[in-house]
């Protein structure tokens, strides 16, 4: 019973992944969601993953520093340095891999979240920019490889979306 | 140059290339039938396809035949379908989480 909007779109061309989502919830709520680490802590991490975040600095020149942790215990670190922030409609972030230690690994990507209230409904926008479009393969392999695969019949549709394309 | 399979599958034309060898091995010139390029164009997107090793092409006599590498497609749709989960499983802990929230408001 799930009717809210989801789209996810890449753009190859202008090496952007673009995210579009709807929320059954006010603006305000949303946006604490995304931006307060005890919300975020929570939902971040696809199961069975979890998100651990080390630090979380909201403000524009602070950052979060987080690990994605397996099953298994090991852990992804990212960092996320805010660029931007307009309460309750927008926040920027540069995000980079990183190791236990907060050293960066370049190149990063430009992320930008846009949050519009309508009729009770928070629609939210993400856009991820990436220099390279390696880094967007390298994204997935964050933890992620094992566990989803894809099947002939993911293929066939995909050829079916191509064709019609 | 290194190409990336996402510049390839990027152009429509390419896509549809790749859509219409996906059903058969084709020659260039059976391909380039299907589109009001000239052969030249046509032989440039099959190059672009060939260094992206999305396609093979193999020798039958005095033809050159195109072939789709369905093993390299299955890598894009797989890499797209994966990245997709991932936000669609974030979402949907997200929605449960408002829902958890707004009910405990009430």
């Amino acid at each position: 019973m799930n009717h809210l909007l989801f789209n996810f779109t890449v753009d190859k061309s202008k090496k952007t992944v673009l995210i579009h989502k709807e929320f059954n919830a006010e603006q305000s709520l949303v946006w604490d969601a995304f931006t307060k680490q005890e919300l975020l802590d929570q939902w971040w991490a696809p199961k069975p993953w979890v998100s651990k975040t080390k630090i979380m600095d909201f403000k524009v020149g602070g950052r979060r520093f987080y690990a994605m942790v397996s099953p298994e215990g090991a852990e992804s670190w990212a960092l996320q340095q805010y660029t931007s922030i307009t309460p309750i409609s927008e926040f920027k972030f540069f995000n980079t891999f990183a190791d236990k230690d907060e050293n960066q690994q370049l190149p990063g990507s430009d992320w930008t979240l846009d949050f519009r209230e309508h009729d009770s409904i928070t629609s939210v926008r993400i856009s991820i920019y990436n220099e390279s479009l390696e880094r967007m393969e390298k994204m997935i392999e964050m933890g992620f490889k094992e566990g989803i695969t894809a099947t002939l019949n993911d293929l066939e549709e995909f050829l079916n979306q191509i064709k019609k394309g | 140059m290194r190409r990336d399979i996402f510049q390839a599958i990027a152009d429509p034309t390419r896509r549809a290339i790749i859509a219409l060898i996906a059903l058969q091995a084709m020659t260039p010139n059976a391909i380039a039938d299907n589109f009001n390029f000239t052969r030249q164009a046509v032989s440039k997107h099959l190059r672009i396809l060939k260094e992206c090793d999305l396609i093979k092409q193999q020798t039958k006599g005095r033809e050159i035949y195109y072939t789709l590498q369905i093993e390299k497609m299955k890598e894009i749709d797989e890499w797209l379908h994966q990245y997709r989960k991932i936000w669609e499983s974030r979402f949907s802990q997200l929605d449960d989480l408002l829902l958890t929230i707004k009910n405990k408001e009430k």
